[in-house]
């Protein structure tokens, strides 16, 4: 097995869920300068709702692949209207006031949904029930699933039907024209407020879709995968630059091969075993043993420290431009 | 009624205030121990999170610097002092010794922290803050290989009591005919400690350094102007809010006798900030307000709401773990949509909080 193709096929898989995620992120705070907290949470209900949809129609007889259809076409509306209840009811008073207050609300929102969503489908790691059945190819010495395939290939429609709506459609150029001055826009007609509506909701959609895909590839989901799922996918925004719809896509793949391979090299990278002059000087290296630093289990580290790099060394990310105020 | 009330008139009542405060605090816990002992330690634990919501109020509430992975100093409080009093490497140093040591190591957390992030404002700092207390977490779950430093996801026990030259805080005492259990000693010494650090952040608001910092939160590049160093300004907050925080960690340590990783996640973190957000960023006695309300009325919920739903419902519908994140995510969205000043402003956020700019987004903070 070739552990890099490998782990180039695992990191562009969850990469590119990253970057469906991230276009969430990236759209809302684009147009509004605020870092939906709560993004993750939406994507987190999207795969409970599935979950629900699944667990009850799998042993229903229909074909597999109408259920996991159906599961979506559930959790997308609930998504939209969840996403479009949190713009309404606790972002919208909110327009105007200083930057930490939407934020604070965000938080708070995010704590809501959460709790809300422990109530409803108990604290337990739910078990998506593995109704379609992968079959697994081998390419060049490495696996790829039908999953796997499925979700990149869904990812890249996504990302393409958002780019089509943003670039090529009346609302996408209304969309633009809030991001660059919601003033002007509004005064050239935009209704600002229903174009921000629209955004949160389209952002939601594409949450709701990554939701189910997450929860089907790792075959899981819990009340808390929201909150860490969120925070990678917006470090992949802020890689390719906040505010930047290619950005947030590049990023997100970019973040997902980073962590792949960093989980499948750090053990080996930091076997102090492999060093000469330490491995004599530690007694585990003996018989061929191994000294191991940082092993996978720190893959969850990788995207903070990326995050932490970029807005050091580069604040506007890979794509964004430089804007002095932003970070 | 007005004339009688008038502190400028009658200077005594603000010492007969004092007094009276002094004497409910020394009484309370004995009042608490009656209901049962278990309320002594809930008092215990509120008193902990004043300490950590005016440690955090340093950051957040004077510099302005909104830090959402606080607790990771917490945490290094914490593991500060269990590695260096517990059995896991049988070491037994005295707390006088380690607790500084601890706010010492959460200091210097603090500013490597703070120093990558000096650039960064409002909402980028806070999800780097938020990454940072990520990544100490899942460090201290990892840290158990290859050597054994943080005792990993287990966490570490039996850890020592706070003693001093033969009393210890850990032990039941009779002194006086009274019935000292151990959390009603750590109480008085908690009453203590968050006494001390409120008198240093009052001293400290008013100091050049506290004026300082509100500059800097009000206006960085007008306070540059003005001739303050804001990077070496920001660092100390960062230092001081940290090391506030590794002081209480200590503590909650030692009353705990054991600590896990479990005790530092991300919630918490926000908990804390919530309690400095409801209270009133910026303002001492709100701030412990906070940490007192969102400390205790859970706890009272806990007590009220279980059994009401035993009698209505004939079982628990609703856990009081779930009703208290609930209300945590509610104070959060209410409190900014009525009172984003907090429920006891300090004079200028309440200024700058009423202050609405006229664009309809995307404006700065």
């Amino acid at each position: 097995m070739d552990t890099f193709l490998q782990q180039v096929i695992n990191g562009l898989t969850a990469g590119s869920v990253y970057a469906v995620v991230a276009l969430g992120y990236t759209m809302v705070y684009g147009i509004i300068q605020l870092i939906n907290f709560a993004h993750g949470e939406v994507v987190m209900i999207g795969a409970m709702v599935a979950f629900s949809i699944i667990h009850a129609l799998a042993p229903s007889g229909l074909p597999p692949l109408a259920v996991v259809l159906i599961g979506t076409g559930c959790a997308v509306p609930v998504c939209m209207l969840v996403g479009y209840s949190m713009e309404r009811l606790a972002y919208r008073p909110l327009r105007g006031a200083p930057r930490l207050a939407p934020l604070i609300t965000a938080i708070g929102v995010s704590i809501l949904l959460q709790h809300l969503a422990l109530m409803v489908w108990s604290r337990n790691i739910l078990a998506f029930p593995q109704i379609i059945e992968s079959r697994t190819y081998f390419v060049a010495g490495a696996a790829i699933t039908t999953v796997q395939m499925a979700i990149l290939a869904i990812c890249v429609c996504l990302m393409g039907a958002l780019a089509l709506l943003v670039y090529r459609t009346p609302l996408g150029t209304a969309m633009r024209a809030t991001a660059q001055n919601p003033q002007v826009a509004g005064l050239m007609g935009i209704d600002v407020n229903r174009v921000i509506a629209a955004t949160f909701v389209i952002g939601a959609a594409l949450g709701a879709v990554a939701g189910v895909l997450f929860g089907t590839y790792y075959g899981i989901a819990q009340y808390t995968m929201g909150s860490i799922l969120g925070l990678k996918a917006f470090s992949a925004a802020v890689l390719g630059g906040i505010g930047n719809i290619p950005g947030a896509m590049l990023g997100g793949v970019l973040l997902g091969l980073v962590e792949a391979l960093g989980a499948g090299y750090i053990g080996d990278l930091t076997d102090l075993c492999q060093y000469g002059l330490l491995a004599r000087a530690i007694e585990a290296c003996d018989d061929g043993g191994h000294f191991i630093l940082f092993g996978s289990n720190y893959q969850d580290v990788f995207a903070f420290v990326v995050l932490i790099l970029v807005l050091v060394f580069r604040p506007s990310g890979l794509l964004g431009e430089r804007v002095g105020d932003r970070a | 009624m007005q004339a009688l009330f008038d502190t400028r008139r009658h200077p005594w009542l603000v010492w007969l205030g004092f007094a009276m405060i002094g004497l409910a605090l020394t009484l309370l816990p004995f009042a608490l121990a009656q209901v049962g002992t278990t309320w002594v330690r809930i008092a215990n634990y509120a008193m902990l999170y004043v300490l950590l919501a005016l440690g955090l109020n340093i950051v957040v509430g004077f510099a302005g610097l909104l830090d959402l992975g606080y607790i990771a100093f917490y945490a290094v409080g914490a593991y500060t002092y269990a590695l260096l009093a517990s059995p896991h490497f049988n070491l037994h140093l005295p707390f006088w010794v380690i607790l500084p040591i601890g706010a010492a190591i959460a200091a210097l957390f603090g500013v490597l922290l703070g120093a990558p992030t000096l650039k960064l404002r409002g909402d980028y700092l806070a999800i780097v803050t938020l990454g940072f207390g990520e990544i100490i977490r899942i460090f201290l779950n990892n840290l158990s290989r290859p050597v054994n430093l943080t005792n990993g996801p287990i966490g570490i026990a039996r850890i020592d009591p706070f003693s001093f030259d033969g009393f210890s805080f850990g032990t039941y005492d009779t002194l006086f005919g009274l019935e000292f259990s151990a959390p009603i000693k750590y109480y008085y010494l908690l009453v203590v400690v968050a006494l001390v650090i409120i008198v240093v952040n009052v001293r400290l608001q008013n100091s050049r350094v506290g004026r300082a910092w509100e500059a800097i939160r009000e206006d960085e590049v007008a306070a540059r102007a003005m001739g303050i160093n804001t990077r070496n300004l920001k660092l100390l907050a960062f230092a001081m809010g940290a090391s506030f925080g590794g002081v209480a960690g200590g503590m909650f340590s030692a009353i705990q006798g054991f600590i896990s990783p479990e005790s530092f996640v991300l919630v918490e973190s926000i908990m804390v900030v919530a309690m400095v957000v409801l209270g009133g960023m910026g303002n001492i006695w709100g701030v412990v307000l906070g940490a007192l309300l969102l400390s205790f009325v859970p706890e009272i919920l806990r007590w009220t709401v279980e059994p009401a739903q035993q009698a209505l419902f004939g079982r628990l519908l609703v856990e009081p773990e779930v009703i208290r994140m609930l209300l945590f995510g509610l104070a959060l969205v209410l409190v900014m949509h009525f009172r984003p000043a907090g429920l006891l402003p300090s004079a200028v956020r309440k200024r700058e909080m009423a202050e609405r700019s006229p664009t309809p987004a995307g404006h700065p903070l």
